[in-house]
C-alpha cells in the first residue's frame, strides 16, 4: 500500500463526484432539509427535537455514505475498472482506503453543514461538546462507507445494492434505541441490538449530546464503532479477488 | 522464446466447461491473432493468460512466470472488450489516475494520449466520446506501463476503417520494438494483419499457423473460407 495511490484514488472518487453536481446537492441539501423538517415536526416539543436531532445527525452520514459507496463500488465492478485496477501493482488497501478517505471528506462537509444549521437557526440545544458529536458523526460516516464497500460485493445490480438499505440499515435503525429503549426490548432483540454497530453509534451520539463530560461509556461506544471500521474494511478487502470465476 | 505457454488448460465457468484441455504457445515479439466465433472461449483464454480467470487445472506461463504473478502486473497490458474506464472523468483524468495506480510517471499520460491520437479530446468526459474513442482511452490506459505483452480483446470492434488501420500500424510498430500481441477478433479480415493465427472453436484449438500456411493447407482464397473449410473437415492442421 502506498500513500500516493490511496490519495490518487480518493482524488479520483471526489473528481467523479464533482462531475455529478446533482449527487453533491442531494448529499448536502437533503440532510439539511430533513433536519429542518424534524425541527418543525416537533415545533411545540423542543425537548424531543433536542433528543432526536443528535441521533439524526449521525444517521445521515451513515445512511448516505452507505448507499453512495455501495453503488460506486458496484459500478467499479460492473464497468470493468475494478478488474483493470486489480491487474495493476496496486494493493487492494489502496483502493479501499482511497474510497474511505474520499467519502470522509464528503462526510465532513455534510456533517458540518447540518450541524451549523441545527445548532444555529434551528436552535438545537446540545449539552455536550460539539467536537464529540462531530467525531461520532464522522466515525459513523466511515462505518457507512466500509459497510457499503463490503456489502456491494453481494449485489449484482444497482437495484440490489439500493435494496441493501432497507435490508441492512433499517433493522439497525429499528433496534438502535431510537424507537424503544434497548434494555426494554425482547431478549433476542436486545441481543441483536447489542451486536449491531449502529446501536453503539446512536448511543455515542446521545451521550455526546447530553453530557458535557467525555464519559467512559462514550469512550466504549466510540471504540466499538471505531473497531468495526477496520473489521469491515478487512472483510471488504476479502471480497476483492484478483481472480474471478 | 515463447511469451505465452499454455498447456492442458481447463476452465469451468458457471458449471459449463469452456476450455476442456487447451494447449498453445505464442512466441515473443509476434502479433498473434486469436480468432473464432463468439462463444468459442476467446475471452476466457485471454482472462486466464492475464491472470484474472480462476482455472480448474493446467499450466500457464507468461513471460516465463506463472500467469497472474505479481511481477507480471507491470509487464502485461490488458484491454477488455468493453472499455474499462471511468465515464464520468475526462480522458486525461482517467489516464492520470491509472498511471499512478500502475506506478508510472505522469509524463507517460501525454505520450499515450498522443499514441492513440486523442490529443484534441483529452479534456472531454469519456461518457461524451464515441464508442471507438472510448476504446482508445481503454487501450491508452493499457499502454501506460509500456508492457512487454499486450492482450487485447476485440480492440477494433466498431472502429472505422481509417482508425482500424492506424491502430494496426501502431500494433506493428510496437511489435517491432519487441512487444508481443495477442489480439482476439471474430472478424476474419483482421486475421490478415496477424503474423500467427490461433483458431478457436468450442474451447479447442482448431489451427495454429501463419495466415499463408492456413490458406495453402486449406486451399482457400481467403481466411474466412479457410476457417469454414476447417470446421467442415473438423481436422486439425
Amino acid at each position: 500500500m502506498t500513500g500516493q495511490r490511496t490519495l490518487a484514488t480518493a482524488g479520483r472518487v471526489l473528481r467523479q463526484l464533482r462531475h455529478d453536481p446533482r449527487t453533491i446537492a442531494l448529499m448536502l441539501v437533503v440532510p439539511c432539509l430533513l433536519m429542518t423538517l424534524l425541527r418543525y415536526v416537533y415545533d411545540g416539543q423542543v425537548q424531543i427535537f433536542d433528543h432526536v436531532a443528535p441521533v439524526l445527525l449521525v444517521l445521515f452520514p451513515f445512511t448516505v455514505m452507505f448507499v453512495v459507496t455501495s453503488v460506486a463500488m458496484l459500478r467499479e465492478r460492473s464497468s470493468g475498472t475494478l478488474e483493470r485496477l486489480l491487474t495493476t501493482p496496486m494493493a487492494k488497501g489502496d483502493l479501499l482506503a482511497g474510497y474511505a478517505l474520499a467519502f470522509s471528506v464528503a462526510a465532513v462537509i455534510q456533517v458540518g453543514l447540518v450541524m451549523v444549521l441545527a445548532v444555529g437557526p434551528l436552535g438545537l440545544q446540545i449539552h455536550g461538546g460539539l467536537g464529540a458529536l462531530a467525531t461520532v458523526a464522522l466515525l459513523d460516516a466511515l462505518l457507512g462507507t466500509v459497510l457499503g464497500l463490503f456489502l456491494s460485493a453481494f449485489a449484482n445490480t444497482e437495484f440490489q445494492a439500493v435494496q441493501f438499505l432497507p435490508a441492512f440499515v433499517l433493522p439497525q435503525l429499528l433496534l438502535c434505541g431510537l424507537f424503544a429503549p434497548r434494555a426494554q426490548m425482547l431478549p433476542i432483540l436486545s441481543w441483536l441490538s447489542d451486536v449491531m454497530p449502529l446501536s453503539y453509534a446512536v448511543d455515542a451520539a446521545t451521550r455526546a449530546a447530553t453530557s458535557s463530560m467525555w464519559t467512559s461509556a462514550l469512550t466504549t461506544d466510540v471504540l466499538v464503532v471505531a473497531a468495526c471500521i477496520p473489521l469491515f474494511l478487512g472483510l471488504g478487502a476479502g471480497t476483492l479477488r484478483r481472480r474471478t470465476p | 522464446m515463447n511469451a505465452i505457454e499454455v498447456s492442458h488448460l481447463r476452465v469451468v465457468r458457471g458449471g459449463r466447461v469452456v476450455l476442456p484441455d487447451l494447449s498453445c504457445t505464442v512466441s515473443s515479439g509476434t502479433i498473434a491473432g486469436l480468432l473464432g466465433p463468439s462463444g468459442s472461449g476467446k475471452t476466457t483464454l485471454i482472462r486466464a493468460i492475464v491472470g484474472v480467470q480462476r482455472v480448474a487445472s493446467g499450466h500457464l506461463s507468461v513471460l516465463g512466470k506463472p500467469a497472474g504473478s505479481p511481477e507480471l502486473r507491470r509487464l502485461v497490458g490488458y484491454v477488455t472488450q468493453t472499455p474499462s474506464v471511468y465515464g464520468d472523468l475526462t480522458v486525461r483524468e482517467n489516464l492520470a489516475y491509472f498511471a499512478t495506480m500502475a506506478g508510472v510517471a505522469s509524463s507517460a499520460v501525454a505520450d499515450v494520449i498522443e499514441t492513440v491520437s486523442l490529443g484534441a479530446l483529452s479534456s472531454t468526459q469519456v461518457a461524451q466520446l464515441s464508442g471507438g474513442e472510448r476504446a482508445r482511452v481503454s487501450l491508452a490506459a493499457a499502454l501506460l506501463p509500456s508492457p512487454k505483452l499486450l492482450v487485447l480483446d476485440e480492440p477494433t470492434v466498431g472502429l472505422d476503417p481509417v482508425l482500424r488501420q492506424e491502430l494496426w500500424d501502431l500494433f506493428h510498430q510496437l511489435a517491432g520494438k519487441g512487444v508481443t500481441f495477442l489480439i482476439s477478433s471474430h472478424v476474419m479480415d483482421e486475421a490478415d494483419r496477424c503474423q500467427r493465427l490461433l483458431l478457436l472453436r468450442e474451447g479447442a484449438v482448431l489451427a495454429d499457423a501463419t495466415p499463408a500456411e492456413l490458406l495453402q493447407r486449406t486451399q482457400s482464397a481467403d481466411l474466412e473460407a479457410a476457417f469454414l473449410r476447417l470446421i467442415e473437415a473438423e481436422v486439425s492442421i
